[in-house]
């Protein structure tokens, strides 16, 4: 238990007209690589909001660093990073302002502030383009600009939603590349959903599959493979959960003009 | 307290770098003040009533401030919309340190516009009557922005979107502006009309702006100052209500 960073039990989230999360329960262990994969609609995001405390959970237990994230609310926030899956720049700023506008709001010592920005900035290799408006960049731009900014404050556990998202291969590539470089120097733990199979197989240590709001299966790449007598994840994956398609999620535009109603 | 500075610079700095909506937002109430003071200046004259631009103005400065106010409070969907406020609600800071430095940034964005208009005011004509007096305007001016950013803010937090910004245009702020007697005097009004000038809180803005700069005997200027600080903390409270229930 005590290696831990992440304990959630019988965790329920009930919407006016339907069931989210329906009795979820699952542990992260500290330092580790954890890929929470499922269809679309299957309960990631919902899980992810009640563990990043932007949701409140309908019943069930958290426990993330020790902390409730109803509870003691800035403990938890200050303990995590986030990327969304929807962008959450704002584009009218530089790359720099939306740097230290988060630098501010975590309260990331003044000395350190100006130092970790730069580093950062060069570890995303976009420290060229600090003066730049965030308007002017590209989806993988602004995403790795994302990332530099959830590692700001040196959170112990990164969380990450879909992080590759419509992103080529080269950024991809790269992304995951800083991603488990942090992890290994830092023993950060990362919590992180994708769609992209080879994605988790390659980087996860951990994978619980959710679908239907029910964790369906927990283990290593390994043991799912073994379990579902598969010689993949991807098939291990599609044998769990079906082949048929899963209602669309709405695009990612669609998502920025409209609000995705909670209901 | 860095919070709330960073929250307020930002929304500084976006007002500064778009210049087409200062100037868009310049535009309208120039225009109110040339077709109006010009177009019912000599009816007003003959009705006993003085110059109607001296008496135009600190209306029309009192609009550019509760639309500018109004607006920047409202801008918070555009934040929820393209996702920043996730950014903002997730980081370890209060909801209410938020909505103070929210409001701060919305409101002297607001007085600036405000402060604009009076300075372009100056070139058609209008003198205030006693430059000691300014201060007093100023103050006015502030607490409005603050009030009306608020009511934007309040707005924003129960809207999902932009569809219903039209109807709160329509049947809040173009009342709000049209029954405050930004246009014309409040003495013997028809009861009913009177009752809502009475409630409408820019009513008690551009009254006291009225007494301050062109020592316009209406309700008293001390009244004036205490119904409106008053209604600025009853709508700073409702804004940090609704928006404490905000979610994701």
């Amino acid at each position: 238990m005590k290696n831990n960073i992440i304990v959630v039990s019988n965790l329920v989230k009930k919407f006016k007209n339907f069931v989210a999360v329906k009795n979820v329960s699952f542990n992260v262990k500290k330092g580790e690589i954890f890929a929470f994969l499922g269809p679309n609609g299957a309960g990631k995001s919902t899980t992810i909001k009640m563990l990043t405390t932007l949701l409140k959970p309908t019943s069930g237990k958290i426990n993330l660093d020790g902390n409730n994230p109803q509870k003691n609310k800035d403990l938890v926030r200050k303990s995590f990073g986030i990327v969304f899956q929807d962008p959450s720049l704002d584009d009218d700023l530089t790359v720099q302002e939306n740097m230290q506008y988060h630098a501010v709001l975590y309260k990331v010592p003044k000395e350190l502030r100006k130092e970790r920005i730069i580093d950062l900035l060069k570890f995303v290799d976009l420290y060229e383009r600090r003066k730049s408006m965030v308007k002017t960049f590209s989806g993988g731009m602004k995403r790795r600009l994302e990332i530099a900014r959830g590692l700001l404050h040196h959170p112990k556990i990164l969380f990450l939603d879909e992080p590759t998202l419509g992103l080529d291969p080269q950024t991809r590539n790269s992304i995951w590349k800083y991603i488990k470089d942090i992890n290994k120097k830092e023993g950060m733990t990362v919590f992180f959903t994708t769609h992209y199979m080879d994605e988790a197989e390659k980087v996860a240590q951990n994978i619980a599959i959710i679908d239907h709001g029910k964790i369906i299966i927990q283990g290593t790449n390994k043991q799912l493979q073994s379990k579902t007598k598969t010689s993949s994840l991807e098939e291990a994956f599609l044998s769990l959960t079906g082949i048929a398609i899963r209602e669309e999620e709405i695009n990612d535009i669609d998502r920025m003009r409209m609000i995705r109603r909670v209901h | 307290m860095s919070t709330i500075y960073i929250l307020w610079l930002r929304q500084l700095k976006k007002y500064i770098r778009s210049r087409s909506r200062i100037i868009g937002s310049l535009g309208q109430p120039l225009l109110f003040l040339f077709a109006f003071g010009f177009g019912f200046g000599s009816i007003f004259q003959k009705a006993g009533q003085g110059d109607y631009i001296h008496f135009l103005t600190p209306g029309i400065i009192s609009m550019s401030v509760l639309f500018t106010a109004i607006f920047s409070g409202i801008d918070l969907i555009w934040d929820r919309q393209f996702g920043f406020l996730k950014e903002t609600l997730a980081a370890p800071v209060s909801r209410l340190e938020i909505m103070i430095g929210k409001t701060l940034g919305g409101a002297t964005v607001a007085t600036i516009q405000g402060l604009v208009v009076f300075t372009l005011t100056l070139f058609v004509g209008f003198r205030p009557q006693s430059i000691a007096m300014l201060p007093v305007a100023f103050l006015f001016i502030f607490l409005t922005a603050v009030l009306f950013t608020s009511l934007g803010i309040a707005i924003a937090s129960l809207l999902e979107d932009m569809q219903g910004f039209q109807l709160i245009m329509n049947f809040l702020v173009m009342p709000i502006f049209f029954l405050s007697g930004a246009f014309f005097p409040l003495n013997d009004l028809p009861k009913p009309i009177e009752i809502i000038t009475r409630i409408d809180p820019l009513t008690y803005g551009v009254d006291g702006l009225r007494e301050s700069l062109i020592a316009f005997s209406g309700f008293g200027i001390m009244t004036d100052f205490i119904v409106l600080f008053i209604l600025t903390i009853v709508f700073l409270l409702l804004g940090s209500y609704l928006f404490e229930k905000v979610q994701i």
